[in-house]
C-alpha cells in the first residue's frame, strides 16, 4: 500500500461519499432548545472547513448525531463514521471512544489503534502521520465532544 | 507594463528565458535538488514563499561571521559596517523599484507594512501628532476604499482603522472572470475616499490591476493610494514612480528573500508627515519625560532593533533578479502562467479562478477540482512530490464571491520549468479518479 493509499484508505473515501448522518438541515437553529439535544458549531481556521453537528440522547444513550458540513475527505469521512460509531452508545461509552481517538490521532503514528473501541474510526490511525490533516479528522469529534456534553446538562 | 526598471539593474540586452536558461537558474537554489516522496520536488508554492539562491543564503551568513553589530548606534568599527550594509541594502532595495533611499521603511512582513499605514492614519485621527499632516486624519463621513480580490492583510486592517475612526469601508467589485469592474469602482472613488488600497497582482486570480486606471480617479478624487505590491514587485518589473501610487508594500520571502523582513514604500513628502506607528528607541530626536520629537522618515518608523541580516540578504536576492532581468522573469512566468492555464482548463471537471487562456496573468493559477476538497488535491499532488498552496489564500471574501470555501494554487517562479508545469496538470488530470469523484458528484 502506498503512502498516499494509506491515509486515504476504502474506508475512508467510502465514508467521505456516503457521509452518514449528514442530513442536518443547513438552517438548523443554533440553539435547537430540546432536552437531550446538544449542538455545536466548529471551523478550521486554517482551510475555511466548517461543521454543525448535533448529538440526541434518548432514555439515557445517544440516538442520533446529525451534522452538515464542507470539507476535505477526512473530514466528510470521520464526521461520517463517529455518527455511526456513536448510535446506541452512552454518553461515558462515547467519551471513551472519543479519548481513545484523541490519543491516536495525537500519536504521529506511534499509537496502534484499539479496533475493538474504534471500529471503522480505526481506519483514521494512517491520519495522525499527517500533522496538517489530524485537525481535519479532529473538526467533528470536537464538535461531537461540545454537543455531546450540551446534551448531558440539558437532559 | 508601462514600467520599467532603473537602467543598472537592466541585463542588457537578455533575450528570454528558456528551459536551459532555467535549468541553469536551478543550481543556485539548493533545496530544489531534493526527493519528496520519492520523487524530485516540483516547487509550485511561491506565491506563499519563495525559494532563495546560494548568494542570498551567503550573503546573510557573512552579515552574521564578518560585520554583525547595532546599527545607528555605537562608534566601533563593527557597528559602521553593519550600518553601511544596512543603509547599502536600503538603497538596492529602493533602487529596484525606483525609489529614492528614504522612502524605503523595514517593516516585519508585508502584513506589518499595511497595519503601520492603517496605524499611523489613526493615530492621526485620534488627534493632532505634532510634526504630522491632517491629511492623514480619518473620521466619520470618510471612506475607504479596497477590491473584492484583496488578500486579509489588505482587508482586515482597514477594517479595523474605519472600525476605530468612524470611517466606512467600501469595495470594488470583481466580474465573474475575475477582473475589476472599473464603472463601480468609477462610481465608489468619490469625494469622501480618504484611502484606496488595492492589490497590483491577486494571489488567487493571477490578475493584473490597472493601476494607472485607478490612480488616475483616486488623484482626481483626492484620494491618497496604498498598492500592495506582493505579487507584482517579486514577478513584474514595477516602478513606484511611473505607477505613481503613495505607498506601496511588499514582502522579502516572496521574492528570494529571508523570512522577517518586509518594505514600505512612501512618498518622501508624505512620509515625513505622518505620524510613526511603532514608537521608543532609534527613532526619536529629543525625548523628555514628557514627550519626544521624532527623526524623519525611515527612521521615524523603524523603532527598535530592525531586520539587518534579512535586509542584507533581500539586497542580495534584488541584485539576483536583477541580474536575471524582471523583464525576462516576468515573460517566462507569464508564459508558465498561460500554459497552466491551459493544461488546467482542459481537464474534466476543473475550474481555473481568474482570467483565461489568452488573457494576461502573472505565473499562477488557482483552481477548483470538482468533487475534491483542495486539501485532497494538494495531498494528491504532495504524494508525487508537487508543492502548491490549498485553502482559502487568505482571501475568504473572494472565495465565497466564487462560490468556493477554497480551492488549489500554483505558482511559479524565475526556476520553474515548463515540465514541471505539465507534471502538475498530469497530476491534477488524476485525482478526480482516484478519489472516485469522475461522477461529477459533489
Amino acid at each position: 500500500m502506498s503512502a498516499l493509499d494509506s491515509l486515504y484508505q476504502q474506508m475512508i473515501l467510502e465514508h467521505a461519499k456516503s457521509r452518514y448522518g449528514a442530513d442536518l438541515p443547513a438552517d438548523a437553529p443554533a440553539v435547537p432548545g430540546q432536552p437531550g439535544t446538544g449542538q455545536s458549531h466548529q471551523l478550521n481556521p486554517v482551510c475555511g472547513d466548517e461543521i454543525t453537528l448535533q448529538v440526541q440522547l434518548d432514555g439515557g444513550s445517544v440516538q442520533a448525531v446529525r451534522w452538515h458540513g464542507e470539507g476535505c475527505a477526512i473530514s466528510m469521512a470521520s464526521a461520517s463514521v463517529l455518527s455511526e460509531l456513536a448510535e446506541g452508545k452512552s454518553p461515558a461509552e462515547l467519551l471513551q471512544v472519543m479519548d481513545a481517538f484523541r490519543t491516536v490521532m495525537r500519536s504521529r503514528g506511534k499509537t496502534a489503534p484499539d479496533e475493538d473501541l474504534l471500529g471503522d474510526a480505526a481506519a483514521f490511525a494512517g491520519v495522525s502521520r499527517y500533522p496538517a490533516r489530524v485537525k481535519c479528522a479532529m473538526l467533528s469529534w470536537v464538535a461531537a465532544e461540545d454537543a455531546l456534553r450540551q446534551a448531558v446538562s440539558t437532559a | 507594463m508601462p514600467v520599467s526598471l532603473p537602467p543598472e539593474l537592466q541585463k542588457p540586452g537578455g533575450a528570454v528565458l528558456t528551459n536551459a536558461e532555467v535549468l541553469r537558474i536551478r543550481n543556485d537554489f539548493p533545496i530544489l535538488h531534493q526527493q519528496v516522496n520519492d520523487h524530485p520536488l516540483v516547487y509550485l508554492d511561491s506565491g506563499a514563499t519563495s525559494q532563495s539562491p546560494s548568494s542570498v543564503l551567503e550573503a546573510e551568513q557573512e552579515y552574521y561571521e564578518q560585520r554583525n553589530a547595532a546599527v545607528h548606534r555605537g562608534a566601533h568599527t563593527l557597528a559602521v559596517e553593519a550600518t553601511d550594509a544596512f543603509e547599502d541594502a536600503r538603497a538596492t532595495v529602493a533602487g529596484f523599484i525606483g525609489a529614492a533611499e528614504n522612502e524605503i521603511i523595514w517593516t516585519g512582513n508585508a502584513t506589518g507594512g499595511l497595519n503601520l499605514l492603517a496605524y499611523a492614519f489613526s493615530n492621526a485621527s485620534t488627534g493632532p501628532v505634532p510634526g504630522t499632516a491632517g491629511r492623514f486624519a480619518l473620521g466619520p463621513g470618510d471612506e475607504v476604499l479596497v477590491t473584492e480580490m484583496e488578500h486579509h492583510a489588505n482587508l482586515i486592517p482597514w477594517q479595523e482603522l474605519c472600525r476605530r475612526t468612524g470611517a466606512t469601508l467600501r469595495y470594488i467589485p470583481i466580474s465573474d472572470d475575475g477582473t475589476l469592474r472599473l464603472e463601480e469602482a468609477e462610481r465608489l472613488i468619490t469625494g469622501r475616499t480618504k484611502v484606496l488600497s488595492f492589490t497590483h497582482a491577486s494571489n488567487v486570480l493571477g490578475v493584473i490591476n490597472p493601476v494607472e486606471v485607478l490612480v488616475a480617479l483616486a488623484r482626481a478624487a483626492g484620494a491618497l493610494v496604498v498598492l500592495d505590491a506582493c505579487q507584482s514587485v517579486p514577478h513584474l518589473p514595477v516602478n513606484v514612480k511611473d505607477l505613481d501610487v503613495d505607498f506601496a508594500v511588499f514582502s522579502g520571502h516572496k521574492m528570494l528573500g529571508p523570512t522577517g523582513i518586509g518594505v514600505v514604500y512612501g512618498r518622501q513628502e508624505l512620509l515625513n508627515t505622518l505620524p510613526p506607528f511603532l514608537t521608543g528607541g532609534s527613532m526619536i530626536t529629543r525625548v523628555t519625560m514628557e514627550q519626544a520629537e521624532y527623526l524623519p522618515a525611515p527612521q521615524r518608523f523603524e523603532a527598535g532593533t530592525q531586520p539587518i541580516s534579512q535586509a542584507v540578504a533581500l539586497a542580495a536576492a534584488v541584485r539576483y533578479l536583477g541580474e536575471t532581468g524582471m523583464e525576462r522573469i516576468s515573460a517566462w512566468e507569464a508564459e508558465l502562467g498561460q500554459r497552466l492555464v491551459r493544461g488546467l482548463s482542459g481537464l474534466d471537471g476543473v475550474r481555473v479562478l481568474g482570467p483565461g487562456t489568452g488573457q494576461e496573468r502573472i505565473g499562477l493559477a488557482a483552481f477548483d477540482v470538482a468533487g475534491v476538497h483542495a486539501h485532497d488535491v494538494g495531498q494528491y499532488l504532495d504524494s508525487q512530490g508537487i508543492a502548491v498552496r490549498v485553502g482559502h489564500h487568505c482571501a475568504q471574501p473572494l472565495h465565497r464571491r466564487l462560490g468556493l470555501v477554497s480551492s488549489t494554487r500554483a505558482s511559479t517562479y524565475l526556476y520553474n520549468t515548463t515540465d514541471e508545469v505539465d507534471q502538475l496538470v498530469e497530476a491534477v488530470g488524476n485525482v478526480r479518479g482516484y478519489f472516485g469523484a469522475t461522477d461529477g458528484v459533489r
